[in-house]
């Protein structure tokens, strides 16, 4: 009984953190923006602007809720939740600390991949069903780009499942003691947040909602909290991969003097400035120059690294 | 053998076909030339010499039927200009073709230049004269349900001069479904040999076109097949307007032509009327001409910049060029109390002398922008992703360069040195110490190189004129100076008539024909005046370097990505204002 609570209770607070966080970047990432760009950014709501997430909570939520008569209407309407619930659910595999963890999966590692594969729908569909020119092309650019990135992600990741001996993300973690994955493992690490970019298409990988080719993509038709969803889903994608950098590479909660689940949530900010960081510097490929990327690039650097680190293992006996 | 008179050569070679040479005040050789062998004698100066006439620099029409002052002039209702440019000679001539009947009709030119497509469509839609041969000659600046040619001399000028305008039901629907796209009318074909086409509307309102553009796309996946664009959504109608301004008043509307360029608009409209009155500005006008003007050309390219980072994706580059635009802004505002628009030039001088401390604000900024321009270096055109975007996208060679009219930077990019203040040299740029930057491949890139060492070198020159800011008066002592200077005026009586005369009628500029052509910050910016002896001219053609260097892109874009038609959008450097006036 008492475990169920706490269970319960977990889940609450790990599905309030991401979802507080993910609001909370809207405003981090305007601020940092207008940081790296000379400018302010919002600074009227509340101190530092802060409650600019509230304003804009209101403002979505008070807005008309529109379906365009030209949309197919159950599809359009689901594709927003699915990308929210699959990215949601691989938090609950996340170790923040040694005992929080909402369930310890021994196929964790598994369970985030397939999860993040059928995020690929949700964009996919919503593209689809808006029955418009813009998100069509928007819906395709999402189909074929993150279906190539999903297939290094994996491979990029064989490597800390051989080093680890395990799919569990915390076992992941423990095997980290001593020496963490990011230097054994540095081409997967590289594969595997170029890959996490592309996953959570922002940018320079946001093809599917390029501004300034497509107007906003797949969601050109969304308004009000349908876009919203959307919205949200980016942030905490972006939290979600930073959050498995940390886990996979990063030695998870590891780190002396401090609190556990402090140096998760520390170094897990890191990567989010960093993603952030990106959005700020970098132009944006073309469509077929991304494909090449991923498949003569990506592609070879992740099998050599599988060849290497099994060759290194198994020398090692 | 390129210095014989070309004149002289026409009559030798085509004899009764050329009836008549027209003197200008520009002293650009116009020839009267017989409808009938109107084809072949352009055939002739495109092709048949040596270093030919291989620019159609402008095409044009003037409606003669109200004009005055035409002795020595053939009979004609309609003439079509022809203007071209010879960069071999550096030398341009005008072929005017008279034509009778109230809806006259040429022989197209779009066999013998590409360009001549939209120049003839812009006269069809204005004047009403039909070409023949032409393969779509339909409206091009008006919408299509228009009725009437506005540029004809019954069309009215004033909306108070037709009925309310209104739009019931019924119009509207009307004016939309003439606005359908209907690939079949433009010769598309629906269907490949194994693939549907997709037909995008990218505009008129995206944000990659920078302004109303529409581009209709013929897509097969994201390629794209064929496009159409389709113009006019900024037409304001500022040749019209030229019609009734007097010559003083025009200057605001030749501002708003390319809302970037500010002053820089001014210039060709000021020497055209200055050529056209016989007056020369005081050296200390043309000084503080030339270095507003490339403060302008400098805050020009720092939109293009910061815009064109943008459209290949990069998001913070737009923000620090436009920071920089701000300070020469505020050197701009100090001297002529304006920003984007001051219209600050004078016929005959400008209109104030410049302020204390000016020279302060402009020897910061030559100390300010230098490093920042070598950081955007690394930041933007070092960038891999941006080359890998940009490199060998929207190529033309020289040769397609000249066949379309382009000029400016884009033209220069081709390898080809031509810089109107160099092989023209106007306003005291002869005195001026600077290069002409060049590339070689003419593809996105390297328009972007082009425009970047041209920032720096317009501070070369603005360097100079600080150095060197002559003293003296800033206006002329001209009569048709305008405003007219005011010291003098309460002193004798005469001057204070022709001030009184030309503050409220505005000054009557003696009747003739005047061209004048500088280099814009996007191309070649020119004014084709006619004036009748009148207070306001009779035709007022401005020639623009966007329309020219825009009708290219469905040329160039062929076979591309819609990624790559915005990033070749982007290294156009176009503003709409200035494609549809």
């Amino acid at each position: 009984m008492n475990e169920t609570i706490m269970r319960l209770l977990m889940i609450a607070v790990v599905l309030g953190g991401a979802l507080f966080i993910a609001s909370g970047l809207i405003w981090l990432e305007r601020r940092l923006l207008g940081l790296w760009q000379d400018r302010y950014g919002p600074n009227r709501v509340g101190p530092f602007g802060t409650f600019q997430v509230v304003a804009d909570m209101i403002k979505v939520f008070t807005k008309e809720d529109w379906v365009p008569p030209f949309a197919d209407k159950a599809v359009f309407v689901l594709a927003p939740a699915v990308i929210v619930a699959t990215i949601l659910m691989p938090f609950a595999v996340i170790p923040f600390a040694p005992a929080m963890q909402v369930i310890n999966l021994n196929v964790g590692l598994l369970f985030f991949l397939a999860m993040s594969a059928l995020g690929v729908y949700s964009v996919t569909l919503a593209g689809w069903s808006s029955a418009s020119k813009y998100s069509l092309l928007g819906g395709l650019r999402a189909a074929a780009q993150m279906l190539s990135y999903e297939v290094f992600m994996g491979l990029s990741l064989v490597g800390v499942v051989l080093l680890s001996g395990s799919f569990s993300l915390g076992r992941i973690v423990e095997a980290q003691q001593g020496l963490w994955f990011c230097i054994p493992q540095f081409f997967g690490l590289v594969v595997f947040v170029i890959a996490g970019v592309a996953e959570t298409h922002r940018l320079p990988f946001d093809l599917p909602e390029a501004e300034s080719e497509l107007v906003a993509g797949f969601h050109s038709e969304y308004s009000g909290m349908k876009f919203g969803m959307f919205f949200v889903g980016e942030y905490l994608g972006v939290t979600l991969v930073s959050a498995m950098i940390t886990t996979l590479f990063f030695g998870g909660w590891m780190g002396p003097l401090l609190p556990p689940v402090v140096w998760f949530l520390l170094k897990t900010f890191f990567f989010i400035c960093f993603f952030i960081l990106l959005r700020a510097s970098l132009p944006r490929p073309r469509y077929d120059q991304l494909m090449a990327l991923g498949w003569k690039v990506m592609l070879p650097l992740s099998l050599m690294n599988i060849v290497i680190t099994g060759g290194i293992l198994l020398a090692r006996g | 053998m390129v210095e014989t008179n070309i004149a002289d050569e026409l009559k030798r070679v085509f004899a009764e076909g050329v009836i008549a040479c027209q003197q200008t005040a520009d002293n650009v050789p116009t020839l009267w030339i017989d409808p009938e062998r109107a084809v072949d004698v352009l055939r002739y100066l495109r092709s048949g010499i040596e270093s030919p006439y291989a620019m159609l620099f402008d095409l044009t029409a003037v409606d003669e039927r109200d004009r005055t002052h035409r002795s020595g002039l053939p009979d004609a209702d309609f003439t079509v200009v022809y203007h071209l440019l010879s960069p071999g000679r550096n030398k341009d001539i005008r072929i005017k073709t008279g034509l009778r009947g109230d809806y006259p009709s040429a022989r197209s030119m779009t066999g013998i230049w590409p360009n001549a497509d939209w120049y003839e469509r812009e006269a069809w839609d204005m004047f009403g004269i039909t070409f023949e041969g032409h393969p779509h000659l339909r409206r091009i600046l008006m919408p299509p349900s228009w009725e009437g040619h506005p540029l004809r001399k019954e069309h009215p000028a004033r909306a108070t001069e037709i009925g309310p305008f209104r739009l019931p039901a019924v119009r509207e629907e009307e004016e939309q479904g003439a606005l359908r796209f209907r690939p079949e009318e433009w010769g598309m074909k629906r269907h490949g040999e194994d693939t549907d086409f997709m037909f995008l509307n990218l505009g008129p309102q995206h944000p990659g076109t920078h302004g109303l553009l529409r581009i209709i796309l013929e897509l097969d996946g994201e390629e794209i097949v064929d496009s159409v664009l389709d113009i006019g959504y900024h037409h304001r109608a500022a040749e019209k307007m030229a019609e009734r301004q007097s010559w003083h008043t025009f200057i605001p509307y030749t501002d708003r032509i390319d809302y970037l360029g500010g002053v820089l608009n001014n210039l060709p409209y000021v020497l055209a009327v200055e050529q056209l009155a016989g007056i020369t500005a005081p050296e200390k006008a043309m000084v503080i001409r030339v270095m507003m003007c490339e403060l302008f050309r400098i805050a020009s390219h720092l939109v293009w910049y910061g815009t064109f980072a943008q459209d290949v994706g990069a998001l913070s580059p737009v923000f620090y060029m436009f920071t920089d635009r701000e300070r020469v802004f505020q050197i701009i505002e100090a001297v002529c109390g304006g920003r984007m628009h001051p219209s600050w030039f004078r016929i005959g001088g400008v209109a104030h002398d410049l302020p204390r401390g000016w020279d302060r604000l402009v020897r910061e900024f030559l100390d300010y922008l230098p490093p920042r321009l070598d950081e955007y270096d690394g930041m933007v055109m070092k960038n891999s992703i941006l080359r890998a975007r940009t490199k060998g996208i929207g190529r033309y060679t020289l040769q397609e360069a000249v066949d379309w009219g382009v000029t400016g930077p884009g033209l220069r990019a081709c390898g080809l040195e031509w810089d109107f203040r160099k092989k023209r040299p106007y306003s005291g740029y002869e005195l001026f110490e600077f290069d002409i930057p060049t590339a070689v491949h003419g593809d996105c890139y390297d328009r972007g190189l082009v425009r970047i060492e041209e920032m720096r070198q317009s501070l070369r020159i603005i360097e100079q004129c600080l150095k060197n800011m002559p003293e003296g008066p800033y206006k002329s002592d001209h009569p048709l100076a305008t405003p007219p200077r005011k010291e003098r005026t309460m002193h004798d009586i005469e001057t204070l008539i022709t001030h009184f005369l030309n503050v409220s009628l505005g000054p009557v500029m003696p009747a003739g024909e005047s061209f004048f052509g500088i280099e814009a910050a996007k191309g070649c910016n020119g004014y084709y005046l006619i004036s009748d002896g009148g207070t306001a001219s009779y035709r007022t053609r401005i020639r623009t370097p966007s329309f020219s260097h825009l009708q290219m892109v469905p040329h160039i874009s062929r076979g591309l990505m819609i990624p790559d038609l915005i990033a070749i959008l982007g290294s156009i450097d176009f503003v709409l204002a200035d494609v549809d006036r």
